[in-house]
């Protein structure tokens, strides 16, 4: 099985078609890998080498990543990292996987402001956490951002970042933050794109 | 600084981080190789993310090869045209100004950009455009949308499977990038009059 975490999730098999097509774009795959062990650096054992490293605990990164997988409900992304909070803090595994059921939706909507795109508006739900108590602070502000930014990333404004920061996040542990749930947005989409294309590949499906 | 623009436009557009970026002065050789291209330390967007260097690093090299990597696949011009569309959909007003620009240059079909800009994602387009658009827009949706039909609806515009691949790449990667931009500052409006590069 390959060591590339795309490839795992998407089931890609070496050798295989979708493999010599991926390695077509050789620093794609790679960054594409570097970028998820820079943010999942215990996960794989490897150095994130990064200033985000200290700001963000590894309990934090697993337990966004469960949540942001869990509400693009693709069974094999959110199994991995449903997988890996599990295994570092089994209790919270259960809270976050709570906050799933009672914060999934279908996006992307939000408000544009007064002007041409206020047409365009689709309000939608605002997600707040349900178990405060369980998340502490600094994670319970983290899912709700995480929220914002998977569903409704056009409403993004300078009041959710001063959420986080009264929260206890440091404006090098936001940029890691959002990285990590951007990140996954790609992620989740190009795993289910490579899934699509490897079990659609002969042409048109019966 | 005039106020941020409240509408889709290939104007070249500002953009204000909402936290404070690094300093020039405070990158260290390490921020500056995460930089890949060490002019972006002009740039307060790219020393905002260069807190966090090793990520950034892997986003602008998956980024680079997505959109440049020139060993067949899709042409530039339909990569960024899955770039915009993504952005229009997502409402990244700044995202959309950039990669419309480059869908202009590299497609030479500026009135197919302009309607995807002014009327939206459903704005009429040929076969080979609408099948990118769709796509996009179907991979933009949380819990992602894509199915077997807009895949035959790519290959039907003639795009073998690298080249779908090519664009599902650009359009994922624009889940990303637009994300950042839309939350962690804003576009301003250009300080010299529209057209002038």
């Amino acid at each position: 099985m390959s060591t590339d975490i795309i490839d795992r999730l998407a089931g890609i098999d070496p050798g295989s078609p979708l493999d010599r097509l991926r390695r077509r774009r050789p620093d794609a795959r790679e960054h594409a890998q570097r970028g998820y062990l820079a943010l999942f650096p215990q996960a794989t054992g490897s150095d994130p080498g990064g200033g985000g490293a200290g700001e963000v605990s590894l309990v934090e990164r697993y337990a966004v990543a469960a949540f942001v997988a869990g509400l693009h409900r693709d069974p094999e992304s959110a199994r991995h990292y449903d997988d890996l909070l599990a295994a570092h803090a089994p209790d919270l595994a259960a809270v976050v996987s709570a906050e799933v059921k009672a914060a999934a939706t279908t996006g992307p909507y939000g408000i544009y402001p007064e002007g041409p795109l206020a047409g365009e508006s689709v309000p939608g739900p605002v997600h707040r956490v349900g178990d405060r108590a369980a998340l502490g602070d600094r994670l319970a502000a983290a899912l709700e951002h995480a929220h914002l930014l998977v569903f409704r990333p056009r409403e993004a404004d300078p009041e959710a970042l001063r959420a986080l920061a009264r929260a206890g996040w440091s404006t090098t542990g936001v940029v890691t933050l959002s990285q990590l749930v951007s990140f996954l947005t790609f992620q989740i989409r190009v795993v289910a794109g490579l899934r699509l294309l490897r079990t659609a590949q002969k042409g048109p499906r019966p | 600084m005039t106020a941020a623009p409240l509408a889709f436009t290939t104007d070249r557009l500002g953009w204000e981080p909402w936290v404070e970026p690094l300093a020039e002065a405070e990158l260290t050789e390490a921020h500056r190789e995460a930089l890949v291209d060490r002019a972006r330390a002009a740039s307060p967007y790219f020393r905002l993310l260069a807190r966090d260097p090793a990520v950034l690093h892997a986003r602008t090299k998956t980024d680079l090869d997505v959109f440049h990597n020139a060993d067949g696949g899709l042409p530039r011009a339909e990569r960024e045209l899955a770039a915009t569309a993504t952005s229009r959909r997502n409402g990244c007003v700044f995202c959309a100004s950039v990669h419309a620009r480059f869908a202009e240059h590299y497609g030479k079909r500026p009135d197919d950009v302009r309607r995807l800009l002014d009327e939206g994602v459903g704005a009429p387009q040929d076969q080979l455009w609408r099948a990118i658009v769709d796509a996009s827009v179907a991979l933009a949706a949380t819990p992602p949308a894509l199915t077997g039909d807009h895949l035959e609806a790519l290959r039907a515009a003639g795009l073998d499977d690298l080249a779908i691949s090519d664009a599902l790449h650009a359009a994922a990667f624009f889940n990303w990038a637009n994300r950042l931009m839309l939350s962690l500052g804003e576009p301003t409006a250009p300080e010299t009059p529209a057209g002038k590069e």
